[in-house]
């Protein structure tokens, strides 16, 4: 039997939607009938608006989809008049005020407290600005990610720039691909540094050399320093990775190659393939990943040949997975923070955005600042940071000092620098614990309060509210997961702890090694465990290299829950509130949706 | 009871029951259970991470989750388990300290 989702799919779904959105913000929310309610927040997903959960009634969340997380000179200005303007309700967050918005996980900008007769205006601006939140939620083609300095990284095998671009134009608003079993998430790189995340991606292209035509075949391991000369530059092609529901997969190698200018084809084929055999019974089997995993690569690559593709597909080429360093735990490049050369000579600078929140007014001054120094482009990682491109070398000191890098860092604390987390209870319906706001008391703790040895200059914290794993927490250092336990007998909020996790040539998920501790041990938790590892870490040994020598229970024994001089404010059910930081924040007390004028 | 209809629904990828279009049960609540089937542990105490599946049998709504014992980690889905009652359109929430049993 079809899905609720899938009923709803199936009268109204893609494109048509944006004429009943603009209808009912015409109208007021209150014009959304009762009984179609749920039906139509589905919709919307699709054009990026994602109603808040419970006690928040007629907010919604805002995505808005940045390709490869590029902010064009006087986009990010657009998105800070927005966020000032719109991204205001009833709630006020203690750490970041209100008005603000995230970068994401996935290279988005979100925003929060938009009210539907907000939305037309809000469409007009952001359009008139080369901006879309088309497909940035719902069950299609998802924000397309990658090395955010595609076209300008001064380590780049290929620029991806263009051939994201063409899927982007190609794969949003089109009606083949639309309506899709699930979330179909791209990502194309072309830098040799992994910063595209591929692995995680239902679908990945990587960048490869591979000798084509003339018959001279060959993956090219054999092939010397003249023979490299002559390859020709594309994508290796995997399928099916993903974090979500316990159920983690990397992208599996589906022994594919493909030139730049035939990404399109293969994409549209996969995603094809996709939409044709996809589970549409069951949303939680739904994901490519299982697929993958019932079919196996090969019948993946067979069908993809047959039924999709009309040109012989290539063998895959010679990839550069050994040059990976980005998330991967180890080397230069863990992440794309502080001054990086590009290729024209010129430079861009990663600041750091604390779990990727950024105030409004913060977001003008950066927009301002990168109008000043540089051409006025920003963009975004998946760690959730921004990037300064285009400074050139006589401008780089003066920026340096401006006063905002004191906040957004381009040489932060290693537990600044490494922190990632989700949304969380305050916005979300799935969450189990309080996030974006802990993860933030717990980086300022461990900043104040723990030493890394002097050579470990990175330290992954992600925290994720539930298994959704939008913090995409199985690929960090310390991975930490949204759980409850009771303490002296009552329920509290407390994080499952990962170790080991990281992205790189090998990439590997970490392992779940200590369950359940309240959420005011764990500061506690994480100063025992880098003690232990400072004091028993062979020489020069990185963090990853160290969990992965040691069994699960003797990580769990360094690990050591204990209460410290941090307190934690939200320990109590932060999911009974209306809004976790409202003076009055029980449901009885959650405002009425905002009032139409 | 009397021929009135209850929508029931699993909304938000699993984070809440519905019934008749209002969202009523939700997850990350503790819930003590007697589910021999889930764990060892004399009462299951379970945390709701993910509802699967929601049905009526006779006035009781049920459904099955996925979630995990906090006493001693066992996770896993459950059986049918009562969440509350429907009186005409009228939803009443099982008592959350309420000792579950599974039924079905
Ligand atoms: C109200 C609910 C939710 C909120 C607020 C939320 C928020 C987010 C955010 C901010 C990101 C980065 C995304 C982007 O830019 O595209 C993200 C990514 C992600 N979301 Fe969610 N999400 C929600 C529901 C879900 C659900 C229901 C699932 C899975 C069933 C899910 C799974 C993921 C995963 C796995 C990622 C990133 C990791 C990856 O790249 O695979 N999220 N989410
Ligand atoms: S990981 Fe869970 S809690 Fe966090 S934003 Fe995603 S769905 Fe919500
Ligand atoms: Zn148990």
């Amino acid at each position: 039997m079809p899905t609720d989702v899938e009923n709803w799919k199936s009268e109204v779904y893609g494109n048509e939607i944006r004429d009943h959105l603009f209808e009912f913000a015409e109208e007021g929310f209150d014009s959304i009938p009762d009984d179609e309610r749920d039906a139509w927040f589905e919709r919307f997903k699709w054009w990026g608006l994602y109603h808040q959960r419970n006690g928040q009634e007629g907010y919604f969340m805002m995505r808005i989809g940045t390709p490869n997380g590029v902010l064009e000179p006087g986009q990010l200005r657009t998105v800070g008049e927005i966020a000032d303007e719109y991204a205001r309700g009833p709630g006020t967050n203690p750490i970041f005020g209100d008005a603000y918005a995230d970068f994401t996980t996935r290279q988005s900008i979100q925003l929060h407290w938009i009210e539907l007769s907000d939305v037309p205006a809000i469409f007009e601006k952001l359009e008139e600005n080369g901006l879309s939140t088309q497909q940035a939620c719902g069950d299609s083609w998802r924000n397309i990610v990658g090395n955010p300095v595609a076209g300008k990284d001064g380590q780049e095998v290929i620029d991806a720039w263009p051939v994201i671009n063409e899927l982007n134009e190609t794969f949003k608003g089109n009606d083949d691909h639309s309506n899709l079993p699930r979330k179909w998430k791209v990502s194309v790189t072309g830098s040799a540094d992994g910063s595209g995340q591929g692995d995680i991606n239902d679908l990945a292209f990587e960048p490869a050399y591979k000798a084509v035509g003339g018959g001279g075949g060959g993956d090219g391991d054999e092939g010397g320093d003249e023979g490299e000369i002559e390859d020709a530059v594309g994508f290796n092609v995997r399928v099916g990775g993903g974090l979500a529901r316990n159920e983690p997969r990397f992208a599996r190698d589906i022994d594919v190659w493909v030139p730049p200018e035939r990404v399109p084809d293969v994409a549209g084929g996969l995603s094809a393939l996709f939409r044709d055999y996809g589970d549409r019974e069951d949303r939680y089997n739904a994901r490519v990943k299982f697929l993958v995993d019932e079919w196996g690569a090969a019948e993946v690559r067979e069908t993809l040949q047959e039924e999709y593709v009309d040109f012989e597909l290539e063998s895959a080429g010679r990839d550069v997975r050994e040059e990976y360093t980005y998330n991967a735990g180890e080397g230069e490049r863990n992440d794309l923070i502080g001054v990086h050369d590009q290729k024209n000579g010129e430079n861009f600078v990663g600041l750091n955005v604390l779990v990727g929140r950024m105030g409004a007014t913060d977001v003008l001054d950066l927009a301002d600042l990168a109008a000043e120094y540089g051409s006025g482009e920003v963009r975004l990682s998946q760690r959730q940071n921004v990037i300064v491109t285009d400074v050139p070398d006589d401008a780089l000191d003066e920026f340096l000092d401006e006063p905002l890098l004191k906040h957004y860092s381009p040489s932060p604390s290693p537990f600044m620098r490494g922190s990632v987390a989700c949304t969380g209870t305050e916005f979300c319906s799935l969450s189990i614990v309080e996030t974006k706001n802990r993860q933030v008391r717990f980086a300022r703790w461990l900043k104040a309060n723990v030493d890394l040895p002097t050579d470990v200059d990175e330290f992954h914290v992600h925290l994720s509210g539930c298994t959704a794993s939008c913090a995409q927490p199985q690929i960090a250092d310390v991975s930490l997961r949204g759980m409850k336990t009771r303490k002296d007998g009552d329920p509290v909020e407390a994080l499952d702890v990962g170790l080991g996790g990281g992205l790189g040539e090998n990439p590997q998920f970490a392992r779940w090694v200590t369950q359940r501790v309240p959420v005011d041990e764990v500061p506690g938790a994480i100063a025992n465990l880098v003690e232990s590892f400072a004091a028993e870490r062979d020489e020069g040994e990185s963090f990853r290299a160290f969990v992965a020598r040691h069994d699960d229970d003797e990580l769990d024994a360094f690990v050591d829950p204990e209460e410290t001089d941090y307190e934690d404010p939200m320990m109590h059910n932060t999911k009974r509130t209306w809004y976790p930081y409202a003076e009055n924040d029980s449901m009885e007390d959650a405002p009425s949706p905002p009032a139409d004028d | 009871m009397g021929g009135v209809t209850t929508r029931l629904r699993v909304l938000d990828d699993g984070a809440w029951i519905s019934v008749n279009d209002d969202r009523k049960v939700r997850v990350s609540e503790l819930w003590r259970l007697d589910a021999p089937d889930l764990c060892e542990c004399a009462l299951t105490d379970l945390v709701v991470e993910n509802f699967q599946s929601v049905g009526v049998d006779g006035s009781t709504v049920e459904v099955r989750v996925y979630g995990q014992c906090i006493a001693c980690g066992a996770a896993g889905t459950t059986g049918w388990i009562p969440v509350g009652r429907v009186r005409g359109s009228e939803f009443a929430e099982i008592d959350r300290s309420a000792v579950r049993r599974v039924r079905r």
